[in-house]
């Protein structure tokens, strides 16, 4: 009892990056602190269409939290978001809507595609549904389940932290990733 | 709708219009009157304005698809909202000419509907204020409601047919 009552209680609030350390100092690599801060503090956009969308709730809720990932603050305004959650059955009239909302969007974004139907169609094989929001925007992880549980995606929410954090700095610029946008015909 | 009620509109149809009817039936006691195309939007107006029937709400407008007789079904639900009375309208088109006459002038609340029926199954509704598609993305160059069109989206190539049995 009395070693645990002397147990001081360990927060750690991100993971310490690796590099040189000494007294009062740690010397890293700008990328690795930048990952760092970016990926402790997504603000996700949840573009919430169907039944995903209830199970993103309890996400949020307090029993699951998606707060402990430092995705509370959830961002309705794309300028202002880093991940783009869709969660959902995407109607094709729904497409240049999802498309705009991806291209409001301020680099670095990320986009998780959330729920079967998100992701191929799912059960909607059908005239009028998108088949798999990939057809329209690039997706980053995939969260399959119909709907799939809350820790399905917080799973896929880490899965986004953990590219967020080893993503290089200058990705973004790359000539790979301009064609790779360009294939969605995105400038 | 009593039996006696029914045959009561039927006579009051007949008198003015019986040419134009072609069939008459009642399942599940809902009287269905399969007329000719030419008159329908008179014969409405008619069965709105005259005493007897007062069919002065439209509860619903569609289409029916019969591949088999290359035919497109037009049907119009009307209501008698005085004495609880429904009378269903029937008219057939043929699946390569399917065009008719607007019903907006009679009842206003059809515009929404006539779009649908023009949007899933291409009847060509003459003289409607607007007629574009309402549901269905506006490049869509198909109607999918008809039968010739597979349900399935045609875009995808990732899905084996034989394991979904079909």
């Amino acid at each position: 009892m009395e070693a645990l009552s002397n147990t001081k209680p360990v927060i750690t609030l991100g993971e310490k990056p690796e590099g040189y350390e000494g007294t009062g100092f740690l010397a890293t690599s700008l990328e690795k602190v930048v990952g760092l801060a970016r990926k402790n503090s997504i603000w996700p956009l949840p573009f919430a269409t169907s039944c995903c969308g209830i199970e993103f709730m309890a996400t949020m809720g307090a029993h699951y939290d998606l707060g402990r990932f430092g995705s509370e603050r959830l961002s309705f305004s794309p300028r202002q978001a880093d991940l783009l959650m869709v969660m959902g059955t995407i109607a094709k009239k729904m497409g240049p809507i999802l498309r705009q909302v991806y291209e409001q969007m301020a680099e670095p974004r990320w986009v998780l595609s959330v729920g079967a139907c998100a992701c191929t169609g799912g059960i909607f094989d059908t005239y009028s549904v998108l088949q798999g929001i990939d057809r329209i925007i690039p997706v980053d992880v995939y969260v399959p389940g119909c709907p799939p549980r809350p820790e399905q995606i917080i799973d896929g929410v880490m899965k986004i932290q953990h590219l967020v954090e080893t993503e290089p700095l200058r990705r973004r610029d790359s000539n790979e990733y301009k064609v790779m946008l360009n294939k969605y015909g995105i400038e | 709708m009593e039996v006696s009620d029914q045959e009561k509109l039927i006579n009051t149809l007949r008198e003015k219009y019986g040419d134009e009817i072609l069939h008459i039936e009642a399942p599940y006691n809902f009287l269905t009157i399969v007329l000719r195309k030419e008159k329908i939007i008179e014969i409405i107006k008619f069965l709105y304005d005259h005493p007897d029937t007062r069919f002065q709400y439209l509860t619903s407008l569609g289409g029916i698809h019969y591949p088999d007789l290359k035919q497109i079904v037009v049907a119009y639900q009307l209501h008698n909202l005085v004495n609880n009375h429904r009378l269903r309208l029937k008219i057939s088109l043929p699946e390569d000419n399917s065009v008719t006459q607007t019903l907006t002038p009679v009842f206003a609340g059809a515009n929404w509907m006539e779009r649908e029926t023009y949007d899933f199954y291409g009847v060509i509704f003459e003289g409607h204020p607007n007629l574009q598609r309402i549901l269905n993305v506006e490049e869509m160059t198909i109607f999918p409601m008809r039968k010739e069109y597979p349900l399935e989206d045609q875009t995808r190539e990732d899905k084996d047919d034989s394991m979904f049995g079909r």
